[in-house]
């Protein structure tokens, strides 16, 4: 049995925890709102742009003109996956769940003789990934400024991923990030954003002529980069939302857990406290008795 | 009748109502939505979106930076990248 002294110093510690998990969790609770309003409010730009996409994708015939954003290089040899974590932990699987999608991806494609390339983004992916696959990693983009990443972050990467597509680095990219549901539901996905997947199946086709100005393949030439950016920057609202989510789930359940700790710790406490009384009295009276 | 307008940019939904008049700065020049216009897509170059509330109606001036900008059935959709502070 752990001494009294032992005890007292357990309590004190595990106490200590949980206000650090507590306040980790008020964190993200005011974080998670603020967090949200956001990736909502970016929602109805993303939507508008998909569906001026998908009407103007079914108007335009592919071709070998078309630009490779749109039609893809030819081949699907290079795959890379832009993988993004959050620069904190402290977020229950949250990010191991995104790297996870990532890696079963990967195997996936690798299955098919496919090469694989890893863009990361965010700081906590990166040792996992660089365990595993330690000279595929192209680039580490680095989100760890102050705030939370933006448009300008965004527009970063994506003109980073466009460079590299032109350069014919590679032919296909996906996109990993969590998608929020509710603070307790994240779900980890993947989509493919080079080239543009588009479900024309969407546009609604006003049967009208529609007037292009200037034409078609220039405005198609000037929007398609655009959404590769609202792709990534809805990917990094989203996954913004979804790790404060699940920070706060996690830093919920840890302080929780602390509490049952404390509790049981408590209770032993006090028995080996009554314990150590009546073997002293039991002493006093027998000593008492002896005379 | 009323036009139908909206605009976005990346970070929120700036507005949705319903007005008389927009003047749009096109790429190839100004042009002014009414309601019923012909359905048409346009980029958009750096300048000022005039929104005319109603006929005749002192204009509410926005600068906007780069984007596009859509008329269809249901009205104009402007897409810009930012919104000049």
């Amino acid at each position: 049995m752990a001494s009294l002294k032992e005890l007292k110093g357990r309590i004190a510690s595990v106490k200590s925890t949980q206000k650090i998990t507590k306040a980790k969790q008020m964190v993200a609770a005011a974080k998670l709102r603020k967090a949200q309003a956001a990736a909502e409010a970016a929602r109805p730009y993303a939507e508008r742009l998909e569906g001026v996409m998908a009407s103007l994708a079914s108007k335009v015939t592919i071709s070998e003109s078309s630009p490779k954003l749109l039609a893809g290089t030819g081949t699907d040899e290079t795959h890379l996956l832009i993988v993004c974590n959050s620069d904190r932990g402290l977020a229950g699987a949250f990010n191991a769940n995104i790297v996870k999608a990532a890696r079963a991806k990967a195997v996936e494609l690798e299955a098919q003789g496919k090469k694989v390339l890893f863009y990361l983004v965010g700081r906590k992916g990166r040792p996992v990934i660089k365990r595993a696959y330690p000279n595929q990693i192209v680039k580490h983009f680095d989100t760890s400024g102050p705030g939370s990443p933006g448009f300008e972050e965004a527009q970063a990467i994506s003109k980073e991923v466009r460079t590299m597509f032109e350069d014919g680095q590679f032919d296909v990219a996906h996109l990993f990030y969590s998608e929020f549901k509710s603070a307790l539901v994240q779900d980890p996905v993947g989509r493919q954003i080079i080239p543009v997947a588009l479900e024309t199946s969407n546009a609604e086709d006003s049967g009208a002529a529609v007037e292009y100005e200037p034409d078609e393949e220039e405005i198609l030439a000037e929007l398609l980069p655009r959404n590769v950016t609202t792709q990534v920057f809805g990917a990094l609202l989203e996954n913004n939302a979804s790790e404060q989510g699940a920070s706060m789930t996690a830093m919920d359940n840890a302080t929780r857990n602390a509490g049952d700790l404390i509790d049981g710790l408590t209770i032993e406490y006090n028995r080996s406290r009554q314990a150590a009384i009546t073997t002293e009295l039991v002493e006093i009276i027998s000593g008492a008795e002896a005379l | 009748m009323a036009l139908h307008f909206e605009l976005v940019t990346p970070e929120k939904l700036i507005r949705s109502e319903d007005v008389y008049m927009v003047q749009v700065p096109g790429s190839e020049g100004e042009f002014g939505v009414l309601e019923g216009h012909a359905p048409m897509m346009s980029t958009i170059r750096n300048g000022a979106v005039s929104i005319f509330a109603s006929e005749g109606a002192e204009a509410e001036i926005i600068e906007i930076e780069g984007g596009f900008a859509e008329v269809n059935e249901k009205g104009l959709t402007i897409l810009a990248e930012r919104i000049a502070a």
